[in-house]
């Protein structure tokens, strides 16, 4: 059977069922039913194209049928294909988490109709992201994709959204500006889009307008991506969207960036002088993100600052342009993928059941719900890298393909690897320390002395563990500065509604069970990541097989183009 | 390939003031700004398609007289797109404003909570502001503003 027609689905099921679920907004169980059985059915084409992708090479199909090299082309290589099963999963898992946050009436504020044809049309994007056989659709995909996370982002239209979504907006509309001058400097020079069709017409052109090309390529991705220094966008704009959101932006739209940065690497500028150059921004990217990470006092923003790190070490991946290099590269994009949206999810489950998710206000939720510490702890622990789960896994993986290649750079970007895995643990262990293992008595008591002691204004002091510097408090290897000293002062004064954990647990305003549709997904999707844990053999091979056809490149040009090539 | 002058100095005189404009802190002026450059990108695009030729339609324009389709199809799907985003931004824009009163861009809070720190010379030792210690002036703010401004 010819299974080239299921190549467009994962595109066009999600766009039908956005404009049918966009109908039945009046009847919001039908809308829940579509939504989730068109993510499910692509999560099961996804997986056929990944057999097949495997099987029988590169699943290429022209739109409208249009002869080669005219038309459009979808292509599913072992790459995008795997790309994608591990999205479907993903944004289904999520959907089912944000269903769970709203049938308990939480969220009142964001339009429900609004979200699901939304949701499908960032699902779309991002599929036809991993899809698209040429630059253009590339761009096309990258837009769907914004579009939806614009609206995403600004759901409810509160202060705090409209603030963090303007400069995303801003910023991807620039990169989409530059998009757009490569796009038409990439057609005056070789007369053509297809990837495929670059890939044999690049190799002709002078060295310097090659050069060229690829540079205003890399940066629009590298702004996608949220690569040191064009990373400055995302911690900000990230952790003010509703947690479901955030948790599918995390995992999925930095991931597509980094995919067509791979993919333009590997296929159009090989054996590319700029390897160094990504190199260095891997190394910039994974120490300046881990350094934010470690200074941040609220969960959501070190998470963010940990998403922006750990995207080194895909770029690490693709810098070092070997075989080993990329298919580690692959591997840890599908390992980052379900653990950061992992997290994300829990972080949502820690805002409901404390209220908040800042550093100085929690504590004590390990005796308060065990079952989220546990949810908190697995990938958690993965995320940093400890074996034998998949992040070590990855890790080693990429670690071992930049000691092959021996080189000085690489040798640095191995230790700086390393170096970022055990600051990642370093600010995991902060926030377990503090959100979860101190009482939330301490925590309030921390709290009440913050105000109290800003006010004593010698160099030093030593109380019940922390100390005071001029205007910094420590405690716990955390710094707390004025931002943090005004909250507490807030929470503090009678007056004001804001309220502690402590506080709250008192008054009894906060729920004492999570609901389980929000803590069966989560589970399922930490689950989903135990087993990328335990298929990491079969999966390295894949990702293997994957990085060599890259490397050729011959499979996928002549799939493309057939005998024209 | 024999580039048009005209249309490359447009483009480049659009891109530029697009530029200056998305430096300002209004979000509307940010918004024309990233039209004009939207504007000037396109024009790259009519570059890119060669010397003007008549209609791509065979049977009417001989085929070494056609112009290249290609490139405005791409600048009508990109035209298409930017209508979109200038609806989206000019509805956070209004939002902006029911909400705050004006439309400018804000600094994002943590940077602003960092920023207050290296003003009390709280940030580190090697940020060096000594010369704002002199001042404990709550209009420092601004000043600030206005100094990254252009004028």
């Amino acid at each position: 059977m010819n299974m080239t027609t299921l190549v467009p689905l994962p595109v066009v099921l999600p766009l039908l069922g956005a404009g049918a679920a966009l109908m039945l907004s009046h009847r919001p169980r039908a809308q829940r039913l579509v939504t989730i059985a068109i993510l499910s059915a692509v999560v099961m084409v996804a997986a056929i194209l990944v057999v097949e992708a495997d099987r029988n090479g590169p699943q290429v199909l022209w739109i409208g049928g249009w002869a080669s090299p005219l038309g459009i082309a979808l292509v599913a290589d072992r790459l995008s294909a795997l790309m994608l099963l591990v999205s479907a999963v993903v944004t289904l898992l999520v959907l089912l988490y944000s269903l769970g946050q709203r049938m308990t009436g939480d969220e009142t504020e964001a339009p429900l109709s609004i979200y699901h044809p939304t949701f499908l049309v960032l699902v779309a994007g991002v599929s036809n992201a991993f899809l698209a056989g040429d630059l253009f659709n590339l761009f096309v995909s990258f837009e769907m994709l914004l579009f939806a996370s614009y609206v995403l982002l600004t759901l409810g239209g509160t202060e705090a959204r409209i603030r963090a979504g303007t400069i995303y907006v801003v910023v991807n509309m620039l990169s989409s500006s530059l998009f757009l001058i490569a796009l038409a400097a990439v057609y005056s020079a070789t007369g053509s889009l297809n990837f495929a069709q670059l890939a044999t017409r690049l190799d002709e052109l002078p060295d310097g307008t090659a050069l060229m090309l690829q540079l205003l390529l890399l940066t629009t991705f590298a702004i996608k991506a949220a690569i040191f220094p064009l990373s400055f966008w995302l911690p900000d704009s990230y952790p003010t969207a509703p947690a479901p959101v955030t948790a599918v932006f995390a995992g999925l739209l930095t991931k597509v960036g980094v995919y067509a940065i791979l993919r333009v690497q590997v296929l159009l500028f090989p054996d590319s002088p700029l390897s160094d150059l990504l190199l260095w921004a891997a190394l910039l990217t994974m120490l300046v993100g881990i350094l934010g990470a470690v200074a941040q006092s609220d969960i959501k923003r070190m998470l963010s600052f940990t998403l922006v790190s750990h995207i080194g070490y895909m770029v690490f991946g693709i810098g070092l342009a070997t075989e080993a290099g990329i298919s580690g590269a692959i591997f840890y994009v599908a390992h980052h993928i379900t653990i950061q949206t992992a997290l994300f999810l829990v972080v949502g489950l820690i805002e409901r059941r404390a209220g908040s998710t800042s550093l100085i206000r929690i504590g004590g939720l390990a005796r308060l719900s065990p079952v989220l510490a546990l949810l908190f702890f697995v990938p958690a622990m993965n995320l940093a890298g400890i074996p034998p789960m998949s992040g070590f896994l990855g890790k080693v993986g990429l670690l071992q393909a930049g000691i092959e290649v021996g080189t000085p750079m690489a040798y640095t970007l191995v230790a700086a690897g390393v170096v970022t895995s055990l600051l990642t643990l370093y600010a995991i262990a902060k926030t377990w320390g503090l959100a979860f293992w101190r009482t939330p008595e301490q925590a309030h008591e921390m709290m009440r002395a913050l105000p109290a002691l800003e006010d004593d204004l010698d160099d030093s002091h030593h109380r019940q563990g922390f100390t005071i510097h001029g205007q910094h408090v420590h405690m716990g290897g955390t710094a707390f500065g004025t931002r943090e000293l005004a909250e507490a002062r807030r929470v503090v004064d009678e007056d004001q509604p804001d309220r502690d954990l402590h506080q709250r647990l008192d008054d009894g305003s906060l729920p004492t069970r999570l609901p389980l549709g929000m803590v069966v997904p989560t589970a399922v999707l930490i689950g989903f990541s135990l087993v990328l844990t335990l298929v990491a053999g079969p999966l390295f091979g894949f990702t293997d097989r994957a990085a060599h056809d890259l490397q050729e490149r011959t499979p996928y040009i002549s799939a493309v183009l057939g005998d024209n090539g | 390939m024999n580039a048009n002058l005209t249309l490359i100095l447009t483009a480049s005189f659009l891109c530029g003031t697009g530029v200056y404009l998305i430096l300002e802190r209004s979000l509307t002026r940010v918004l024309v700004g990233l039209l004009m450059l939207g504007n000037g990108v396109n024009l790259l695009f009519m570059v890119a398609a060669g010397p003007a030729g008549g209609p791509p339609i065979i049977g009417t324009t001989p085929t070494d007289d056609m112009a290249d389709p290609l490139p405005q199809a791409l600048v009508l799907t990109a035209i298409v797109i930017a209508l979109g985003t200038t609806a989206f931004l000019l509805a956070m824009a209004h939002r902006s404003w029911q909400l705050n009163g004006h439309d400018d861009v804000q600094d994002d809070v943590e940077d602003a909570a960092i920023r207050s720190l290296a003003q009390a010379d709280e940030a580190s030792d090697s940020h060096d502001l000594s010369h704002e210690q002199t001042t404990d002036d709550p209009g420092d703010e601004d000043q600030f503003e206005e100094e990254g401004a252009p004028s």
